[in-house]
């Protein structure tokens, strides 16, 4: 036995030892309670962590893109205007204004990490009978792979783009029955058809993406699209990808571009998010609500049962004080444990359900974040609950008449 | 240091005061033990011995007159101070021996002594150890106070009521559940340490055999003291 341990350690661990049953069912209570807690807060910051690394490594964290094209009225024309309707132009596909020159400006912004100009539009891949439509992205690999890791997905061939080669996904691959150095035919609605050369294929994880996105060299794409200099889009990663909203509406304000964020473009992921959090919040505080009255009610009983032994220790010189915090202790205790152990159960849990859910490729749906801080907070949690809870039984025990509570 | 370790002054007590089951239990007793005293208090079963003896015990509180101990009247008392007195002055010994199933037996004797920070520390456990084996136990100290036997569980309450040198002993019926065999050993032991301790004994008995060995007899009758 302890006997370094003050009175009330040691009084309230033997009742707890006692008390097998109760305490055993108590503590699976809490346990269950931490547990599920521990899972869903884990399984959270997991998915969140997971989105931020795609943003981080699969997509730019702010898109220039041409400014709306909009049709106005003459205002300054002779004559009169009266209801005059103004109708949306149809929008072609027109280059960012002197994208070069917009590049050079982001070049000496020390924000931002990479600069990558992007001519994308609409084609026709064929093959023979099959034909397909496409998106077409010409870029410089160089500076867009830094953005868009398209090495990391290659499964067939080498990922180098000359004027005659192209990357394409996994899907269209078998759908055009074409793989590493066959020919496809591809063709835009304006500019010149070109035949290219498969030099990879790609998984980016998508059916839909496998099925339409491909690569070819920046040239290739504007003298396709038939826009010769031109480019769609310019794409950039930044330091501080939660400082992107800011810094694009930076860009908008001394460029004639829009400048889109990944925090705008995303922001149903964020409301999401902040769903998600509302309702774990919710559940941590039911959860520790029920586990609160769960060791009220384990310690009501037990000062019950108790209340011989709690007399004897008054007869033997113990103060109320010193039952009040034998009856704290056990519930913050039972708090505590149940905290370890359900801590211990969500983490098993989470790690279980990690390997054996996997994404149709193999890889994890979610990536493990186990924080020592989850831990720490909830084991801190779980012990205030079981203090809080502990309170009115501890001061049933305290208040006790030792000569009622010894006749029995 | 001449004061009696025990003063009883026109002790009263009455249940459920103000009430139409008010009853009176205890009229205008009046009691000294000296130091060193082993007294009987004897009489019939409902004449208020338990309740005088939790009186004198400080866990109950008189309705009027005054409790001395040591010369110091405990009515001027708030309840920290009469635990603390309790606790340092008096030791107890309960006719069911009431240890703590919870503890082993040496823990049981060890428990005075740790909930007084004063004492707290590494000597009390050789305290508590040296208590088992003057008591006759030592072999099962480290039993479960509920798998021994009910003259050892009585053995152990001594242990423990001794544990903190007291200088009255309370025993209320300690050998009322015991066989006569165990009984006499009980009161040896009780008889044994008043002896070479000096430690005043206050024990209520229902056997006049035992009774006849102590020092002076009192009976209460009707919450009266009769001799
Ligand atoms: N809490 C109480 N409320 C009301 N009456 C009480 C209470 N405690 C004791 N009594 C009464 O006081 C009287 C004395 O009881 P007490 O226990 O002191 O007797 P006793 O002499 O110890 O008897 P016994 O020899 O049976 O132990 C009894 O009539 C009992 O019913
Ligand atoms: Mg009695």
């Amino acid at each position: 036995m302890s006997r370094w341990l003050p009175f009330e350690w040691i009084a309230a661990i033997r009742f707890l030892r006692e008390g097998r049953m109760q305490t055993l069912f108590i503590i699976t209570g809490i346990a269950i309670g931490v547990g599920v807690i521990v899972f869903m807060s884990a399984l959270l910051t997991g998915l969140q962590a997971n989105f931020i690394k795609r943003v981080l490594t699969s997509q730019p964290q702010i898109q220039l893109i041409p400014l709306d094209q909009i049709a106005r009225p003459l205002r300054n024309a002779p004559g009169v205007f009266e209801n005059a309707s103004v109708q949306r132009p149809s929008q072609r596909v027109i280059s960012v204004d002197q994208w070069q020159k917009v590049r050079d400006r982001m070049q000496s912004m020390p924000e931002i990490t990479a600069i990558s100009p992007t001519m994308a539009g609409s084609a026709l891949a064929i093959r023979g009978a099959a034909s397909r439509a496409i998106t077409i992205s010409g870029i410089e690999p160089t500076s867009y792979f830094t953005i868009v890791r398209i090495p990391d997905y290659v499964v067939a061939g080498v990922p180098r783009l000359n004027s005659q080669d192209i990357i394409i996904g996994t899907e269209l691959a078998k759908d055009l029955g074409a793989t590493v150095n066959d020919k496809l035919n591809v063709q835009a609605a304006t500019g010149t058809p070109v035949v290219l050369t498969v030099t990879a294929v790609l998984d980016l994880g998508n059916k839909a993406v496998n099925e339409r996105n491909t690569y070819v060299a920046l040239r290739t794409a504007q003298s396709l699209l038939g826009i010769i200099g031109g480019v769609t889009t310019v794409d950039l990663t930044v330091k501080d990808i939660y400082a992107a909203e800011t810094l694009a509406k930076r860009i908008e304000g001394s460029n004639a571009v829009e400048a889109d964020s990944w925090i705008a473009t995303n922001a149903q992921f964020f409301t999401a998010v902040q769903a998600q959090k509302t309702s774990n919040t919710m559940i941590r505080l039911f959860v520790a609500l029920s586990v609160a009255f769960g060791i009220a009610a384990v310690l009501v009983v037990s000062v019950i049962q108790r209340s011989k032994d709690i007399g004897i220790l008054r007869a033997m010189g113990a103060s109320r004080g010193q039952v009040l915090r034998v009856f704290l202790i056990q519930g913050g205790v039972l708090g505590f444990v149940g905290a370890i152990a359900g801590s211990v159960l969500g983490a098993g849990g989470l790690m279980y359900w990690h390997s054996a859910m996997r994404q149709a490729d193999g890889s994890e749906l979610f990536p493990l974040m186990l924080e020592r801080d989850l831990f720490i907070a909830t084991a801190l949690l779980a012990t205030a609950t079981g203090l809080v809870a502990a309170m009115v039984p501890a001061i049933r025990a305290a208040k006790l008449d030792p000569v009622v509570a010894i006749r029995g | 240091m001449d004061d009696p370790v025990l003063r009883l002054d026109r002790i009263c007590k009455a249940y459920n005061v103000g009430l139409p089951s008010e009853t009176k239990v205890l009229h205008d007793v009046d009691l000294t033990l000296k130091r060193g005293e082993f007294l009987a208090l004897m009489g019939p079963s409902g004449s208020g011995k338990s309740t005088l003896l939790n009186i004198i015990g400080l866990l109950d509180r008189p309705t009027s007159g005054h409790l001395f101990i040591k010369g110091q009247d405990t009515a001027l008392l708030n309840d920290a101070a009469l635990t603390r007195l309790r606790g340092h002055t008096i030791g107890f010994v309960f006719q069911d021996h009431h240890l703590i199933s919870a503890f082993t037996a040496v823990e049981n004797v060890l428990m005075p002594l740790l909930v007084d920070a004063e004492f707290a520390g590494p000597d009390i456990v050789q305290k508590a150890n040296a208590l088992m084996a003057r008591v006759g136990l030592a072999k099962v100290a480290d039993n479960r106070a509920m798998n021994m036997s009910g003259g050892q569980q009585q053995r152990v309450a001594i242990a423990r009521a001794l544990a903190m040198s007291p200088d009255l002993l309370l025993a209320d019926e300690p050998t009322g559940n015991l066989d006569t065999q165990s009984a006499g050993g009980v009161f040896d032991l009780m008889r044994e340490v008043n002896r070479e301790s000096g430690t005043t004994i206050l024990m209520v008995t229902h056997n006049l055999d035992l009774a006849k060995r102590c020092d002076r007899i009192v009976d209460v009758v009707d919450g009266r003291i009769t001799a």
